[in-house]
């Protein structure tokens, strides 16, 4: 899609990369940072980290950056390879990163209070796993689902009555515009003080947040369908209900999808920042704000690990449909 | 981008050869236009528009009615006999009501405006200006962030195959959670008042920046960039002559994003802090102690201050992009 530059490419030899060359430096760069992280910490790291820590991490570092940059520059020979090369470079570039954060924070002797290592975090996600079973129950479970789905299939139903009036489609639609913009977050401390502070009042702050964006999408959808499409369908002698569900809402899918894809984000920040103003001893902005008001830091990253695994996940798990649902889409046709 | 830029430039000869009679009621005369002013007006999205809103405020007083009913009939029946139209006052006048009336919010938004001094804590303006200094530090810093990513990205093939990715999934990931840890963090380290506040707000708001960023650089087609190599311009002078103008629109819209949540990451920055000031604090103040028009209030302005720096950024847009020479 873009030009390379002359200069750089000039430097650094286009190569061509099988898909064993690939999975062989994958394996080589997973095995070479937990290896030499794990030695250095056990050898460098007491008493006190001396110039040998320093050296050793740097060096660790600039192999495995090394190592990623000729896997990311790297030309993959077939599609396999491609798409191999395109999840790991990310990955490694992550575990490097992590296996960084735990060097510099244990070289240091960083307060854990300011930025705990990665080992502790990952002791108390194994440590608590009961408390953050309960807390991933009543936040996403209970308060993002419901709302999730109250607040989308509103957004969507009103999408359809308000497609029946073109006057109130024109009304509509800039203000959707203006709503998406402006921080609905601020109605939690009202939901909270309306419907109590167990997970209900979370769940009709997700229902604001996510209502608009799927109004503005499914109604901009709806439209999306050419003015050819829907003559023919007129002269198929369609109703307005077949010309519904057989043209313009398999065409409004893709915008659908976004609007689904936006709110499964939208939907947790709103029940975690709905939590800090108030709730029962359970859930997950609860946690951070109780925990973190006792320094206990290690928690507080256990749960944002938490919220980011959620969060990717449900987002990837709505691509997934959007690629199973909207397989005509040229977006996804061509890979 | 480039097409609207080549038909701006376009003059005299192109506009002079449209046909003058084809067009309905073209070249009528001043009658004519002002029923096409008035039509248009009815088409177009003002009078739909304020139509929508005034049946939003039908249903909110309404809803305060039904809504604050119970409670204030409650109260009137303790003090003697009421009618229905006393009932329905008071339900639009209620001290603490469950769901404050549009007037009861615009005479508190008055008061704590207008009323006191601008200094004082009990001023609107002095809380919006501490939500508004944290959350234009923010987003500058984040839309500079934002631009230097996007501007690595673009120069090295590595970071767009390792921090392209981290990016993308960033934006899935509920950032917002993230903040009382920093505002206390910080805190306890000394490092205080506005900073940790811009730095939520410049997490919040250098993804948009960056993604839009990156895709505004990559917009220029083949031939574009071809032409400045037939031009032999050096890597730099492309980025500035040719990437960076053609990047303003995205950079724009994303900008647009970016100073929305910006504002959020202000907000909710305010929150764990205790409530001392600021908009956030604000909200919480008012949950505490049940102040239901306080929170009203802070909702407004908040929303009103959001859709200020929105059109802030369009009237920038619409300026830079009218001096490259697109028309509206």
């Amino acid at each position: 899609m873009i030009a390379r530059r002359p200069a750089l490419s000039a430097l650094f030899k286009r190569r061509e990369a099988s898909t064993g060359y690939i999975l062989l430096g994958i394996a080589f760069v997973l095995f070479f940072v937990v290896n030499t992280t794990t030695v250095i910490l056990r050898n460098f790291a007491d008493p006190a980290p001396g110039k040998a820590f320093w050296i050793m991490s740097a060096i660790l570092w600039a192999i495995a950056l090394l190592a990623t940059r000729e896997l990311a520059t790297a030309v993959p020979r077939s599609s396999t390879a491609a798409r191999i090369r395109d999840v790991a470079v990310p990955v490694l570039f992550g575990v490097t990163l992590l296996a960084l954060w735990e060097l510099v924070v244990r070289g240091l002797n960083v307060p854990p209070v300011l930025l705990p290592p990665p080992s502790a975090i990952a002791t108390t996600i194994a440590a608590s796993a009961h408390l953050l079973r309960a807390d991933f129950v009543q936040t996403v479970l209970k308060a993002v689902l419901a709302g999730y789905a109250i607040g989308c299939g509103a957004g969507f139903l009103t999408a359809l009555l308000v497609d029946r009036s073109p006057f109130l489609k024109r009304g509509l639609l800039p203000i959707g515009n203006l709503v998406s913009a402006l921080p609905i977050i601020g109605v939690a401390p009202i939901m909270v003080m309306w419907f109590g502070f167990d997970w209900p009042s979370k769940a009709a702050v997700v229902v604001v947040m996510t209502f608009f964006p799927m109004l503005v999408n499914t109604v901009a959808g709806l439209n999306a369908s050419s003015a050819m499409e829907r003559d023919l369908m007129r002269t198929y002698g369609a109703s307005h209900g077949q010309t519904l569900m057989k043209l313009r809402l398999p065409a409004a899918l893709p915008f659908i999808f976004n609007a689904l894809k936006i709110n499964a984000t939208l939907a947790l920040i709103g029940a975690i920042v709905a939590e800090f103003f108030g709730t029962p001893i359970v859930g997950m902005g609860f946690r951070i704000s109780a925990e973190i008001g006792r320094m206990n830091t290690p928690m507080v990253w256990a749960e944002i690990a938490m919220a980011a695994l959620v969060g990717s996940l449900s987002y990837g798990l709505v691509a997934l449909i959007e690629r199973r649902a909207t397989f005509w889409h040229p977006s996804i046709r061509h890979g | 981008m480039p097409s609207a830029r080549r038909q701006g430039n376009r003059k005299g000869p192109a506009i002079s050869a449209s046909p003058a009679i084809a067009e309905p009621s073209a070249g009528i005369g001043f009658s004519g236009l002002a029923a096409r002013f008035l039509k248009r007006r009815a088409k177009g999205r003002t009078v739909p528009v304020l139509a929508v809103c005034l049946a939003i405020l039908a249903v909110w007083y309404l809803a305060a009615i039904g809504v604050n009913w119970a409670t204030e009939t409650d109260k009137l029946a303790r003090a003697g006999d009421y009618t229905t139209s006393d009932a329905i006052a008071a339900t639009w006048s209620a001290e603490r009501p469950v769901l404050p009336a549009p007037h009861q919010i615009v005479a508190e938004l008055w008061k704590t405006v207008f009323d006191v001094k601008p200094t004082s804590p009990r001023s609107l303006l002095f809380h919006a200006w501490v939500t508004l200094s944290s959350t234009l530090l923010g987003f500058v810093f984040g839309s500079a962030l934002g631009i230097l990513i996007a501007v690595g990205i673009l120069f090295s093939r590595t970071l767009d195959k390792t921090l392209m990715p981290w990016v993308v999934v960033s934006q899935t990931i509920p950032i917002l959670a993230i903040a009382p840890m920093i505002i206390v963090v910080l805190n306890s380290v000394g490092v205080q008042g506005l900073l940790p506040k811009a730095f939520i707000s410049t997490y919040l708001s250098f993804f948009p920046v960056t993604v839009g960023m990156v895709k505004g650089l990559r917009a220029p087609d083949r031939m574009l960039t071809d032409l400045m190599r037939t031009y032999s311009a050096s890597p730099l002078q492309t980025l500035v002559k040719l990437r960076f103008p053609a990047s303003l629109p995205f950079l724009f819209t994303s900008m647009k994003v970016a100073v929305a949540a910006s504002l959020v990451g202000a907000i909710v920055g305010e929150l764990p802090t205790g409530a001392v000031a600021g908009l956030g604090a604000r909200l919480l103040a008012g949950s505490y102690y049940g102040q239901t028009i306080q929170i009203w209030s802070a909702l407004v302005t908040a929303s009103l201050m959001a859709a200020v720096l929105v059109w802030l950024v369009d009237l920038c847009e619409r300026v830079a992009l009218a001096r490259q020479g697109a028309r509206p």
